[in-house]
């Protein structure tokens, strides 16, 4: 769905620079829009912090400080967890209103979101660095689905009568857990957003969500449109702040019922310990991925390079589930990988608000760097560099898009997760063999197969150890369908009937009855 | 009182736009030529003619039903999703125009103008919103079968479907109809009751406004014996849904097997029993019981039409029940004080007046009303019989009119047999606060819906419908869907099964 609406962006954006006067659907943006909102969001309220702390957020297309933003830290976090636990508290509004009223608010909140798009996609644009094309038509859109997904699921999401054993009347209620604490990352800050809220609050949790310090702007906004849409009051608290202090604050929070975390392998590992050394929350994790993406000798080949070009390059390479590993067999590899060169030297890397633009800026001068580390790694370690490797513009932290070929498993750059617009393409001659190849990864996020032939899809799509695996396709999502991680790309499914488990405490209530009949 | 002018008012001489058959987006004079009247029965007077469907129009609606749902169609490739969005669009314009619906609904149909705008019309919205969030959420499954095979289900629309409505709550039958059929990506062939067919084909005019392509939806008013028969013996329509009285189900259900066998659900008549124990909350269960049997003039299915009320308490029960009938204001349904409005027509009202008849004569007590009101219109007094026995026509078959059967008994075994003994089971309700009689009683029941300490509480998340002759299958919440769907299980060779 994302690739279906990308490829009319991407039409969009071809006419666009053909034909001036084509009824384009995305609108001049506004390249500074103005930010309306800085503070924490607790009970409906807007607040300093505690400690009067702020930090800057940064426009990544300047390396410029787009303006100061209040900083929680844990005094912060124990205010909006009081707020919470007592918009939870039995007979509270929250508690006593109908599942459908829940549902009806999320989809007025679906609604507000939609009318203020463009205005949401200028400030996302800002804050992120992702083209504001698409911003306006695939975030945007894909947020305002998300929520009147779940706003659909809240009266719907039904316990079961259980014929037990005995004189007795056994059902089962679906509760919300309670306070859930929340924490997004920056690379689809405002979806991940939605993805948070929507299930949580479909089934009547309360939430303390921490976005990430590099693009804290459009959360804060969106908490703004909660209020108008009419939540009540400490059912939602957003709250900007660092990993280490706030973030940590929540993982170990003893009043905290479940915390779901997006973000690195390497902090999630942190989150599940501080959830094992305080009170037991559960856990949910969304963690990093080294994505296979198999191109068989009988695909498409001009379908196989632009899919892949995409599920490489999407996003500026800052995906989770990033296709960072393209395995092509033998036969076809020579001609893929000249192709998928020439694709990568004509991407279009520039100003996010430049409707023609395909990659903007990365998120931040930590991750540049990084990305600049990995690209010097694989030079040293022999992959051959087909085109790209440096960086792009002289302020702002744009890389040139970069197309690694004869990459051996072994490198750090086929190993880990790099993040940025790098592509590492593998040879392989037989199915068996990259199948194992493609599994050799503590990560399981995503995969994908390119071919025609009905058998070889089915072997491999069943064989992959990962949490989606695509079929001639890549990056296609919907609210409808699960996603998340085997092994250390995560715990637990997002999205789809499945997200709603994540949220949910089963409770089994079993009543003595004089004399049980079938 | 003086809240109730804070009260929404009726839109006054509403006009009436909407009077032709809708097929394809488009509204058409019948094949025929022929119209009928329409009338507003809190007068007896014609409100407007409409256009009288028939089988020719029948076969215009199917075909154009059938074309809207070939394969590669509009409708066919649309995403579930959408499916869900049009529908939610749909309930908001229904929302939009909730009051103009309430104000024709009641001229049409005799209800009460403000029960009609808080109730009927947020059950109507409420409904296509429930089914708006579902379109996307019928899910197929995985199966892990023998052998080297990948299995999964499709959940699939059935087809065209035609579908049969009661006039007894116009828009919200229109709704509960209409949700989960289109949620499932069916089309649809729909007939409103000839005695109320106007606020449905205002529904169409927001239908097309709404977005939804043509074919999909198509509405033909007219009567039971001509395009009603048509619908149920059409070979081109792959499931009728019908909900009216048991008489005509039994017709809609051969109709469907002399034809093509399509497949059926009915939403039927009732006796339904309200069964009132000593410990209940008698002020409760009184005026539950009151509005139980006389809501919508006592033309509900879910009418609580037999009441069992225990012995130590069955006196002061009547004497309450008759006390609380003789205050039931009966009026126009646009004065805000009125709590029952007319019956629907003048057939109905000697039905209904011909049971208070046979009451009499079979030896029940009448306590209160018994004869018709005024001169104008259909309007009968609030009745209450007591000392009815099991066997006496009113307690035996459905009345469909504002009158209260109240029997005594002693034991919980007797009343359980007593209530069960009828060919009916739509729902049933028990008063008490014993939670062993309640856990008891709602087991036994054979009804569809058990009610504990409560009546008429219907929303659109929990299925409903009947045990034997009252209908088969449910309508509303997740079980609704399955009505509306065929599932195809697709098996697939697999070179190598692994778990």
């Amino acid at each position: 769905m994302l690739r279906t609406v990308l490829s009319r962006v991407s039409t969009r954006l071809s006419r666009l620079s053909v034909c001036h006067y084509s009824a384009a659907a995305i609108p001049a943006p506004n390249t500074q829009p103005d930010v309306q909102y800085n503070k924490l969001f607790i009970n409906n309220q807007w607040k300093d912090a505690i400690s009067g702390k702020t930090f800057p957020t940064i426009n990544p297309a300047t390396g410029e400080v787009i303006c100061q933003v209040a900083e929680a830290d844990e005094a912060d976090v124990e205010v909006a967890v009081k707020a919470a636990r007592n918009a939870f508290a039995l007979g509270s509004p929250w508690r006593r209103m109908d599942a459908s009223h829940r549902g009806l608010l999320l989809n007025r909140l679906a609604d507000a979101i939609e009318r203020d798009s463009a205005y949401l996609a200028e400030l996302e644009t800002l804050d992120n660095g992702k083209p504001y094309a698409i911003s306006y038509a695939v975030d945007l859109p894909t947020v305002v689905k998300c929520l009147r997904y779940y706003g659909g699921w809240a009266d719907k999401w039904e316990g079961k009568t259980i014929p037990i054993d005995g004189d007795y009347f056994c059902y089962t209620r679906h509760e919300p857990i309670g306070v859930c604490g929340q924490i997004i990352p920056w690379n689809f800050p405002l979806l991940m957003l939605a993805w948070k809220l929507g299930p949580a609050l479909a089934t009547g949790n309360t939430v303390v969500l921490k976005t990430a310090e590099q693009t804290p702007l459009t959360a804060l906004y969106v908490a703004s449109l909660i209020k108008e849409v009419g939540f009540p009051e400490g059912v939602v608290n957003i709250l900007s702040g660092m990993g280490p202090t706030a973030g940590a604050a929540i993982a170990r929070h003893m009043d905290v019922d479940k915390v779901a975390f997006t973000g690195s392998t390497e902090v999630g590992h942190l989150i599940q310990q501080a959830s094992g050394s305080s009170n037991l929350k559960k856990v949910t994790l969304e963690l990093g991925g080294k994505s296979p993406n198999i191109i068989l000798s009988d695909a498409n080949m001009e379908d196989a390079v632009e899919q892949s070009h995409f599920a490489l390059f999407f996003n500026q390479g800052q995906c989770c589930c990033a296709g960072s590993r393209t395995y092509v067999q033998a036969d076809i590899y020579d001609e893929f990988v000249e192709r998928s060169a020439e694709r990568a030297k004509r991407r279009v890397v520039g100003d996010p608000f430049d409707l023609k633009t395909e990659q903007g800026p990365q998120v931040d001068q930590e991750q540049f760097n990084k990305i600049l580390g990995y690209i010097s790694s694989g030079k040293r370690e022999g992959a051959k560099l087909m085109c790209g490797g440096g960086v792009a513009a002289d302020r702002g932290y744009f890389i040139q898009p970069t197309v690694f070929g004869d990459v051996q498993d072994n490198m750090v750059i086929a190993r880990e997760e790099i993040f940025g617009p790098v592509m590492q393409i593998l040879k392989f001659k037989t199915l068996e063999e990259v199948v194992t190849r493609a599994n050799d990864t503590k990560y399981g996020l995503a995969a994908a197969v390119f071919t025609k032939d009905i058998d070889k899809a089915n072997y491999v799509s069943n064989a992959l150890r990962a949490g989606t695996v695509w079929i001639n396709c890549y990056d296609v999502f919907g609210a409808q369908a699960p996603f998340g991680g085997y092994k250390a790309s995560g715990n637990g499914r997002e999205l789809g009937e499945y997200g709603l488990d994540n949220y949910t405490e089963v409770k089994t209530v079993t009543i003595k009855v004089p004399q049980k009949n079938s | 009182m003086a809240s109730l002018q804070l009260m929404p008012s009726p839109v006054p001489n509403p006009e009436i736009k909407y009077t032709k058959i809708f097929i394809n987006n488009e509204w058409q004079d019948s094949v025929s030529g022929k119209v009928f009247p329409v009338y507003n029965p809190a007068t007896g007077e014609q409100i407007c003619e409409v256009q009288e469907a028939d089988k020719a129009d029948v076969d215009k609606a199917v075909q154009a039903a059938r074309l809207a749902f070939s394969l590669g169609s509009v409708w066919r490739r649309m995403d579930a999703s959408e499916r869900g969005r049009l529908l939610s669009k749909l309930a908001d314009l229904v929302e939009r125009d909730s009051v103009y619906l309430a104000t024709i609904e009641s001229l049409d149909s005799g209800k009460p103008f403000l029960p009609t705008l808080f109730v009927d019309l947020q059950g109507t919205i409420k409904t296509l919103r429930y089914f708006a969030g579902y379109a996307d959420k019928i899910h197929g499954t995985s199966i892990p079968m023998d052998g080297e095979y990948l299995t999964f289900t499709r959940y699939e629309p059935i087809g065209v479907c035609g579908q049969i409505i009661p006039w007894n709550f116009p828009l919200m039958m229109t709704a509960w109809k209409l949700g989960p059929a289109l949620a499932c990506g069916n089309t649809v062939v729909l007939k409103p009751a000839e005695q109320t067919p106007l606020t449905c084909l205002y529904i169409a005019a927001l239908i097309k406004e709404a977005g939804f392509p043509p074919g999909v939806i198509n509405i033909l008013p007219g009567f039971g014996p001509t395009a009603g028969a048509a619908i149920a013996s059409h070979m081109g329509i792959d499931k009728v849904a019908f909900t009216g009285s048991t008489e005509v189900g039994k017709l809609i259900q051969e109709a469907a097997g002399k034809s093509n066998l399509k497949r059926v659900t009915l939403e039927l008549g009732g006796k339904n029993p309200n069964i009132i124990f000593a410990d209940a909350d008698l002020d409760l269960a009184v005026e539950q019981a009151h509005q139980g049997v006389f809501f919508n003039a006592g033309q509900c299915c879910t009418a609580g039409s037999r009441i069992y009320v225990e012995e130590p308490i069955y006196d002061e029960f009547v004497r309450r029940s008759v006390e609380r009938a003789k205050r039931r204001i009966v009026g126009s349904p646009f004065d805000p004080t009125t709590e029952q409005g007319p019956q629907i027509s003048c057939e109905q009202q000697n039905r209904v007046l011909e049971f208070i008849q046979s009451g009499i004569s079979e030896g029940a007590k009448l306590e209160c009303g018994g004869k018709a009101l005024g001169l104008k219109g259909f309007f009968i007094e609030p009745t209450v019989f007591s000392n009815v026995r099991d066997d006496m026509r009113i307690a035996r078959e459905e009345i469909f009119g504002p009158v209260q059967q109240i029997m005594k008994f002693k034991t919980i075994e007797e009343v359980i047999e007593r209530a069960n003994n009828s060919d009916y089971g739509l729902v049933a309700a028990v008063f008490t606060n014993d939670i062993n009689k309640a856990m008891t009683i709602s087991t036994a029941m054979q009804a569809g819906t058990v009610w504990i300490n409560c009546f008429n509480a219907l929303s659109t998340q929990c299925p409903f419908g009947g045990y034997k002759m009252s209908g088969n299958g449910r309508e509303l919440g997740e079980n609704g869907l399955k009505e509306y769907s065929e599932v195809k299980t697709i098996t697939m060779k697999m070179v190598a099964k692994n778990s």
